[in-house]
């Protein structure tokens, strides 16, 4: 099929779509680079001049920066786990013959259509606060004191709340996956004498690896920009005990205001990104036929 | 998987599925109860259901504080304009790769999905001043743009996975009966693809409808959609949790009435070629 | 025929000849989403009585994403806004920039001289007022009357830090959900700093001195953060250090927090039986002194101001003086009651004796008249501002020592490490911005 007008072809069905993302990547990256070398506080307009490095250095020099560094992984993998493991037990129990299908996966995707900012605030308002959170009130109503979760557990409790968000798009896409299983292969097995265990590990777990890659591949490239939950819970806090690299930068920008600084840490953030696309493409890409 | 089972089983599995997805659903429920709550019962402790003071008060007042349906009509048509346009932008691109692949393929998909890496607010300041001096701030057309941007790289990568799926001798069919190449993939391809498109459409409607930052930082008046209307209501002086559940209610309502709706095409097709 | 085709075509001209003449002008006003700017857009009928020509368009958003956006609006000179709303820590540092209209020809009608002068010198830069009030503030001290009755106390008007301490003890009572203080512990240059800078302002400490060196390294701010982290461990509500302005007005709404410090706004909330069962049991005194002549009360006014980018100044202008001109402020009485009037901005308003008899009319306006900004602390200091420091370096500045104390709070560091640490960024930060040498 591949011709050489066929070759031309597919050159000019590309060619929007990588132009106007080349575009939409390369104008903003240029501002930032140049803004990460310039003194540019907004506030202080008559403060300006090249920094040089500066920005870098007070990025990579500034004590929250590998705790931030380790937060966000840990962020990203925190959620990657629980929705995983989670998402794929839903998927496994609501595949099961139950009456009520349609309504189940209804009501299961519904967190997915919640508002990010909204899912946050009614996370830390109604539920974890610790005198009128419901969360609260159940430990009273055994007996127990309320655990402070945004005080002792803040980053569990952001990864709780992200979790909560991104279990649906988990599940959905892992129960599309093991929908098309089928169940001769199942059945066959079963025949054979296989536990339910062991058909879950070596029949639905290897059937449910390309999905699990997907998975792992879109929410990475969501969750390694997040910063909105935790600046409606936590506000990186207490000290700096949930702050994460982006959640440094939304600081640097929208508080202090100093652009410079913004955009260098920007730029690090986009090189750390690269470098954990290029592991997660080395360690899973052959499980995706791309 | 359909396999017979005893009826005590399926009632057991029923069960506990049930309980779980209740339990997934809660703060959801839990939300849209609260909007129906004075706001002094609505924090109360412990939280009241039955003992609950319900009033309708919220919603009247939240509708009558601001233009929900400008807010709402703003939110239809940044989302369903970014995902449509995505889709004629994308539909070539995904029949490219999945058809003529070559060596880069895999490559030019990464990079694609890695333009969405940089952190949103390192560019707020660039993308303010691009969105100004091309007078793109606060239009419709300016946040669709943005929004189809966004979300283009999922949208090619979904598309061409089930493209993927369509045996190629169809199309070389279609090419020997002199179909040239627009009609094949508009009049071959899109059609079988639509349980693909379809599910495509549906997830970046909802991306593109939750998006909260940028909607927010590039709008005032104009465009501004369902995020903004959000970020009038939380946190003001006094209690507001109730005002601020009637409103994240009215905001998620059609989007989740839109899931409900569509979640089996969404179920079918969400897929990303995960299916063999 | 034809004579009703040309009468009809005539109408339609003489329709957009009007039309043209009552060419609407449209503003865009950002504001915050307070109570009393959500009042406003709902008297804007009569706005619109008065003014026909002119059309506001309102951006209503939680205080954080307004900061945001017009602040990068500002700052990009973007146009997007006619009316801006910011605070007394914005508008000095944004006048001197020039990036605000000068509002000193407002007409006589507007009555400059009745603006309480602590708020106006706030907004006035080298003569020129570059901002009009809507609400002032101060902080002072609520607390539940029955409570501290039950206790055997009594909290006085004007009390010191070792009545307050005294107080949160007695009405203590953790088994029954009720603690004796309520204090700001959630980071943030405007959370916990405005409280501990105006506390730190009562102890004689002081965030710069006058070469601009940080003063974390001080006994008198050991002093502030020990008494702090004792009075909220120790009589706090748990999980103190992620509880900013809403969350303690929640508290004290339901009954939870004997005693509070923060806005005078919250008054209105307070004493409003719609919103609090304990509405006619709550008293009210100003902030506490260390009997070194400063109390711990802040001095803030949201406040409309006009982008220099603006395109639309006059109507601008004019939609100002209507919001916040004396007509105004009768015009929420006559619709809503004097209690909801927006509070601390004209000195009239609290000679006049019906607004007089509210509960807190009087501790509000001594509180606002209690605050010095160009004398903020007891030692010297080179900076104007009560609870902020008005340079552009604070906010981000304060919100990092703001991290830190809450984090000093929070159990996680002691208070020592906490000003050290304190100290160090700081030093770092006024040495890189160039006001220390």
């Amino acid at each position: 099929m591949a011709t050489q007008s066929s070759r031309l072809a597919a050159r000019l069905t590309l060619a929007p779509s990588v132009i106007v993302l080349f575009i939409w990547m390369i104008v903003p990256l240029a501002l930032t680079i140049w803004f990460s070398f310039r003194i540019y506080r907004l506030l202080s307009p008559d403060r300006t001049g090249w920094a040089g490095f500066r920005n870098y250095v007070w990025f990579v020099n500034s004590p929250d920066f590998w705790l931030a560094i380790s937060n966000t992984l840990l962020l990203v993998g925190g959620v990657l786990a629980i929705t995983i493991v989670f998402g794929v037990l839903i998927a496994l129990l609501i595949d099961q013959p139950v009456w009520g299908q349609g309504p189940l996966r209804i009501l299961v995707i519904s967190p997915f259509f919640v508002m990010p900012p909204v899912a946050a605030s009614i996370w830390e308002n109604l539920f974890m606060h610790p005198q009128n959170g419901m969360l609260a009130s159940l430990a009273l109503g055994v007996g127990l004191q309320p655990i402070l979760f945004l005080e002792n557990y803040p980053m569990s409790s952001v990864i709780f709340i992200v979790s909560w968000e991104w279990l649906p798009f988990a599940t959905l896409i892992l129960l599309t996956a093991l929908q098309s299983l089928s169940s001769e292969q199942i059945e066959a097995a079963e025949m054979d004498g296989a536990g339910a265990l062991s058909r879950f590990r070596y029949i639905v777990l290897p059937h449910l690896t390309r999905a699990i890659t997907v998975v792992i591949l879109i929410q990475t490239i969501f969750l390694l920009g997040i910063f909105g939950e935790i600046f409606t819970t936590t506000q990186g806090g207490p000290g700096s005990a949930s702050t994460t690299l982006p959640y440094m930068i939304y600081k640097q920008a929208v508080i202090a205001k100093d652009i410079g600084r913004a955009a260098a840490g920007g730029i690090i953030a986009v090189i750390l990104a690269n470098i954990v696309a290029f592991f997660l493409m080395r360690s899973m890409g052959k499980n995706l036929d791309v | 998987m359909a396999r017979a089972v005893t009826p005590r089983r399926k009632l057991l599995l029923t069960a506990s599925a049930w309980s779980v997805a209740l339990l997934i659903f809660f703060p959801v429920l839990w939300t849209v109860l609260t909007s129906f709550k004075t706001e002094v019962s609505a924090v109360a402790s412990p939280p009241q259901l039955f003992s609950a003071d319900w009033t309708l008060e919220n919603y009247a007042e939240v509708w009558q504080r601001s233009d929900y349906p400008r807010f709402f009509w703003n939110s239809v048509v940044l989302s369903v304009g970014s995902t449509l346009l995505g889709l004629v932008i994308a539909i070539p691109a995904a029949w490219s790769m999945a058809f003529v692949p070559g060596t880069r393929t895999r490559d030019l998909l990464m990079w694609m999905l890695s333009t969405k890496m940089m952190p949103a607010a390192a560019v707020l300041i660039p993308m303010y001043l691009i969105f100004q001096r091309t007078g793109l701030f606060d239009s419709r057309l300016g946040l669709v743009l943005a929004l189809m941007l966004m979300n283009l790289p999922v949208i090619v990568w979904m598309l061409y996975t089930y493209f993927k799926e369509i045996p190629a001798e169809i199309l070389e069919a279609a090419r020997m009966d002199g179909a040239n190449l627009w009609s094949e993939i508009l009049y071959v391809l899109t059609p079988m693809a639509v349980p693909g498109i379809a599910s495509t459409v549906l997830l970046n409607v909802i991306l593109a409808w939750n998006e909260a930052f940028w909607t927010i930082t590039l709008t005032t008046t104009k465009a501004a959609p369902l995020s903004a209307f959000i970020a009038s209501f939380s946190a003001p002086q006094g209690l507001f949790y109730a005002k601020l559940s009637a409103a994240s209610t009215m905001a998620i309502a059609p989007i989740l009435i839109l899931g409900w709706f569509s979640q089996k095409q969404l179920v079918r097709g969400l897929t990303f070629g995960a299916v063999k | 025929m034809t004579m009703t085709l040309r009468a009809l075509l005539g109408a339609s001209v003489a329709l957009t000849l009007a039309g043209a003449a009552l060419a609407e002008t449209t503003i865009t006003v950002a504001t915050v989403n307070n109570g009393d700017m959500i009042r406003m857009q709902g008297l804007m009928d009569d706005f619109y009585a008065k003014h026909p020509d002119i059309k506001v368009e309102w951006v209503t958003l939680e205080e954080n994403v307004l900061r945001q956006n017009v602040t990068a609006d500002i700052a990009t000179n973007g146009g997007q806004y006619d009316v801006i709303t910011i605070g007394t820590y914005e508008v000095p540092i944004w006048g001197k920039q020039g990036w605000l209209e000068s509002l000193n020809d407002l007409p006589a009608d507007y009555d400059v001289d009745d603006l309480i002068p602590a708020i106006r010198g706030g907004l006035t830069v080298d003569g020129n007022l570059y901002a009009s009030p809507f609400y002032g503030e101060s902080s002072f001290v609520n607390y539940r009357k029955d409570l501290a009755e039950k206790a055997g106390i009594t909290i006085p008007d004007a009390p010191t830090w070792d009545d307050i301490k005294k107080a949160a003890a007695a009405m203590t009572d953790k088994e029954a959900g009720i603690y004796g203080i309520c204090l700001r512990g959630k980071a943030g240059w405007g959370e916990n700093m405005a409280f501990l800078t105006t506390m730190a302002n009562s102890y004689g400490a002081r965030w710069f001195d006058e070469n601009w060196v940080p003063q974390f390294d001080q006994p008198e701010w050991k002093a502030v953060m020990t008494d702090y982290v004792d009075l909220l461990t120790n009589y706090g509500p748990p999980g103190a250090s992620n509880n900013g302005y809403n969350e303690n007005l929640t508290l004290a709404l339901q009954g939870k927090c004997a005693m509070r410090m923060d806005a005078t706004v919250s008054a209105g909330a307070l004493t409003d039986p719609k919103q609090s069962e304990f509405a006619d049991k709550v008293g009210f005194a100003l902030a506490p002194d260390a009997g070194l002549g400063k109390r711990a009360n802040w001095l803030w006014a949201w406040s409309l101001a006009i982008p220099a980018s603006s395109d639309a100044k006059d109507a601008a202008k004019t939609f100002i003086n209507w919001a916040t001109n004396k007509d105004y402020l009768a015009l929420v009485a006559s619709k809503e009651g004097w209690g909801n009037v927006p509070p601390g901005t004209r000195i009239s308003l609290y000679e006049n004796p019906e607004y007089a008899k509210l509960p807190f009319a009087k501790m509000t306006i001594d509180s606002i008249n209690a605050a010095d900004p160009t004398h903020p602390t007891v030692k010297p200091v080179p900076y104007v501002g009560v609870q902020f420091v008005a340079i552009p370096e604070f906010a981000g500045l304060a919100t990092t020592v703001g991290e830190i104390f809450s984090a000093a709070l929070a159990g996680q560091k002691t208070v020592d490490e906490a000003l050290a640490e304190a100290q160090k960024v700081a030093v770092e930060e006024m040495t890189a911005a160039g006001y220390i040498k």
